[in-house]
């Protein structure tokens, strides 16, 4: 056997932020262009701020977005844009109306001008609405009967109350009753450029870029609406919920921590705690369930930023027989890093890959767009990664032990489980008292 | 509008072991891409042993020579590194992505588990374990687990190695033995039976000498022969359903073989392209008849392979389309509608524009899954290994710009029902 060992690390340069360049137009949309022209293609990424939008019509609408506009059809709108090489889709999440495009480098004018033709005269017609409309009923029953999607119903139910977070999916006989002339007048009302940011990231000359969205989009035009939410409501611990899905084969665990934005004193060190804690693969957590005792595949955590507030969020599905070990050893690990500091060397271990990440994420064109385009509706810019860097390299072990007490303690949690509810019960209730509910 | 291309430069050349390496340099970011990638699949595992080459892939990562258990993730990891590996029909991969400077590590990491995986009872235990549970929360515990990519090949192929369960079953899982282990490795894991890809931030002389330094002293061991897993098409049409008892609505998908994606490129390519006339957006022939039309079908969707890895898939393979229906939606009509669509295109030709927009889409999927570095990396290794032309990642774009009207027309006219291999899945919610 030969006796090798491990090479050393060559330091990571100075992150280098690129070429970019921003305008607020007269309507009050931002334009962020910035450039990475390994690939001749562009990004693009447009968020309007959508909060307190009524949840059925204004998920109905993103799927309904490109269905037409006074001069062109669904078809027309596909057609032309896959003719520049480019394709545009919309999405929903409670705080934001996101597009989402790319096209070829060369095609970032006509892409464009079609955006602007749907944001600034859409049609919502009767019979593609109709589709897209059952179309999107199917896709909730389909999803409804998926389980990480109702462990996550349930889970969001129960952190947040009576806030508006607490339903991010409507129900299809809410979505049957959207009408298209429903729809104009949401977007009327809400699709609006003020406070809106469009990211472009590409191939392309950053101040030609933003001078091509500006006449593009300039006339798109409209005062912007407070789609403020308040404050999330703190996290009200209490029995774990149990979800009954008769013959599951696999229990699907979710807990939700207290979390603090990207901007808080506290964030570097949490995201920290986090990693060590469950998240990344070689964190206590997936090491202990998955590579010692092999009860799980995909265990994951992740801290969740919404405008209104954010969450550290727990989730791994299990097998139905060990949910009750499992939650134990997740419980163990959350009091571990809530009570005694973090060693030395697996702090480092988290902190290079936390550092490294944030390398890897602003390495191709899509990561940039995605990067830039969150960090923007948080009022942030890419500077943010130099800022985040510097203070994940400097959170001191001390700090990292404060943070996690305060909200890594497995009794500030709260604990959903969706499975096989007679067989999971008893072993769950042996460890924390447990009550049935829906989903 | 004109294709662009992209123009990675590669170097290649072979150690005096066998294993060939590619080096793929970029500069615009400083991370790099590292892929190794071995000549064995899912087609290659024995009788009694499905899912044997997945559950191989896990226990490659338990340690090896010089590594304890858990030592290679957090190594990759603690460098500021992301991993995986995944296992397809042909090849098994495992890659890493990285900060710059992380290179030779991952360098001596994969060099280290290509001398020998640690393979131990406990770790065996431990995986089957962990994948028992990948099964169960893809396949198992989900509607439309395991559809189609596990659920079609045994309706359309007869052969063990083409039609087999991939993921494998318990009983075959639980069986395996560290002597399995061991003689898998030995037969399959030779450094000539793999080929190594490096993209991203580094200098070309530097990376050869940490190559050659790392993977020169890998003992070379004979590569096995590579397997012929053709057999004939089906000659009449084939058809089976399933009821997924916790799917609440129906769906069905269809695939005919296609020409040898290797031995018969050319033939091929067309229907890559004919895939993506037919189903690329709002504006492709079947999404707008049966979705906006006739509204039989919520989503259809068509690729080639069966793990829609089109350029890194060997013969026997096929083209495949697959759609989800309505509550009450007629899988027959589906067919009978996709079978009209296809005889409009073989007989009618495609409209102005058609092709030509198709193919400016696909430009964009290709160039920009090149943009990151595995995106270079995992693709050029494998083609280095299934063709010994890692260059043809630079000049799809153009090729997918050449395929011509009559080629696509050609193309969609053997796609008849006759030649199909279909299977149903009939909802069980509820009944």
């Amino acid at each position: 056997m030969s006796n090798r060992s491990l090479p050393d690390l060559v330091p990571d340069s100075k992150i280098r932020l690129p070429k970019q360049a921003e305008r607020t137009l007269s309507s009050g949309l931002t334009v962020i262009a910035i450039r990475r022209p390994a690939v001749p293609l562009v990004e693009l990424r447009l968020r309007v701020p959508f909060g307190r939008a009524p949840l059925a019509r204004a998920t109905l609408l993103s799927q309904a977005l490109f269905t037409g506009t006074a001069t062109m059809s669904s078809i027309d709108i596909a057609a032309e844009l896959q003719a520049v090489g480019g394709g545009l889709s919309a999405g929903l999440d409670p705080d934001t109306l996101l597009v989402t495009g790319n096209s070829l480098a060369g095609g970032l004018d006509r892409m464009l001008e079609i955006l602007a033709g749907v944001l600034t005269d859409p049609a919502y017609p009767a019979d593609e609405v109709a589709t897209e409309r059952e179309r999107l009923v199917d896709h909730i029953q389909v999803a409804q009967s998926q389980p990480a999607h109702v462990a996550r119903t349930a889970l969001l139910k129960r952190m947040y109350g009576r806030h508006p977070y607490a339903v991010q999916t409507p129900e299809p006989e809410q979505v049957r009753g959207v009408r298209p002339a429903q729809l104009r007048a949401l977007h009327a009302d809400r699709v609006r450029p003020d406070g809106s940011v469009l990211v472009l990231v590409g191939d392309i000359n950053v101040e030609k870029a933003i001078d091509t969205a500006e006449k593009a989009l300039g006339g798109w035009i409209g005062a912007g609406r407070d789609g403020n939410l308040p404050a999330t409501p703190p996290l009200e611990p209490g029995p774990l919920l149990l979800v009954d899905r008769p013959g599951a084969v696999q229990s699907s665990l979710r807990m939700a921590l207290p979390a603090v934005p990207r901007t808080d004193p506290d964030y570097a060190a949490l995201q920290l705690a986090n990693m060590v804690f469950g998240g990344y693969f070689s964190s206590r957590w997936v090491e202990n369930i998955r590579e010692d005792k092999g009860y799980t595949y995909g265990p994951h955590t992740a801290i969740e930023h919404f405008l209104a507030g954010s969450a550290l969020v727990v989730a791994a599905e299990v097998a139905t027989e060990v949910t009750g070990p499992a939650m134990l050893e997740t419980l163990y690990e959350l009091g571990r890093i809530a009570s005694l500091p973090p060693g030395e060397e697996e702090l480092e271990q988290a902190r290079r890959y936390a550092l490294g990440t944030l390398r890897l994420g602003m390495s191709t064109q899509a990561g940039l767009a995605g990067l830039a385009s969150i960090y923007a509706s948080f009022g942030l810019r890419l500077d943010y990664l130099t800022e985040h860097s510097a203070a994940l390299s400097s959170a001191t072990r001390e700090q990292v032990a404060e943070v996690a007490a305060q909200y890594l303690a497995p009794s500030r949690a709260v604990s959903v489980v969706l499975g096989d509810a007679e067989k999971v019960e008893g072993q769950l209730a042996a460890l924390t008292p447990v009550e049935r509910g829906a989903a | 509008m004109k294709i662009p291309a992209t123009k990675y430069p590669v170097e290649r050349f072979t150690l005096d072991n066998g294993l060939r390496v590619v080096l793929t340099p970029d500069r615009s970011a400083p991370v790099v891409g590292v892929a190794v990638v071995y000549d064995v699949g899912i087609r290659s595992e024995p009788q009694g042993r499905t899912g044997f080459a997945h559950l191989f892939e896990h226990l490659m990562f338990q340690g090896s020579e010089n590594l304890e258990k858990l030592a290679h993730f957090r190594h990759v990891q603690g460098a500021g590194g992301s991993f995986n590996g995944s296992t397809h029909l042909d090849y098994t991969d495992y890659f890493e992505v990285l900060p710059a400077g992380a290179l030779e590590r991952a360098l001596f990491l994969e060099a280290d588990r290509m001398r020998g995986p640690r393979l131990t009872e406990e770790n065996l235990r431990n995986q089957v374990d962990v994948v028992k549970e990948e099964i169960r929360v893809n396949v198992l515990n989900r509607p439309y687990g395991g559809f189609p990519w596990l659920k079609l090949p045994p309706v359309m192929f007869e052969t063990f190695p083409n039609a087999h369960d991939g993921y494998g079953s318990f009983t075959d899982l639980e069986s395996a033995t560290v002597d399995d282990a061991a003689e898998f490795f030995r037969k399959y894991y030779a450094s000539g039976n793999a080929t190594l890809a490096v993209a991203g931030d580094f200098d070309v002389a530097t990376a050869t000498k940490l190559i050659e330094h790392h993977f020169g002293d890998v003992p070379a061991r004979p590569k096995p022969q590579l397997p012929d897993f053709a057999e004939p098409g089906p000659s009449a049409e084939r058809r089976e359903s399933y009821v997924d008892r916790l799917a609440p609505l129906p769906a069905v998908a269809s695939a005919w073989r296609v020409p040898d994606p290797i031995a018969d490129f050319t033939d091929y390519l067309p229907y890559v392209v004919l895939a993506e006339v037919l189903t690329d957006g709002d504006a492709s022939r079947l999404v707008e008849r049966l979705v906006q039309r006739d509204r039989i079908a919520t989503t259809i969707g068509g690729y080639i392979g069966f793990m829609g890895d089109e350029y890194q898939v060997r013969n026997p393979t096929a083209l495949l389309l697959q759609a989800h229906l309505p509550p009450g939606g007629d899988t027959d009509k589906v067919l009978r509608v996709v079978d009209e669509e296809l005889d409009r295109l073989a007989t009618g030709g495609l409209t102005a524009g058609e092709l030509a927009r198709t193919q400016a889409r696909m430009a964009t999927h290709l160039l920009r899954d090149t943009d990151a570095v595995l995106g270079r990396a995992l693709p050029m290794a494998v083609l280095e290994l299934q063709r010994g032309r890692p260059e043809l990642l630079n000049e799809l774009p153009k090729l997918v710009g050449e395929v011509t009207e009559a080629q696509i027309v050609a193309a969609a006219a053997t796609l008849r029902p006759e030649r199909r291999a279909t299977v149903e899945v009939v909802p069980g919610v509820n009944q």
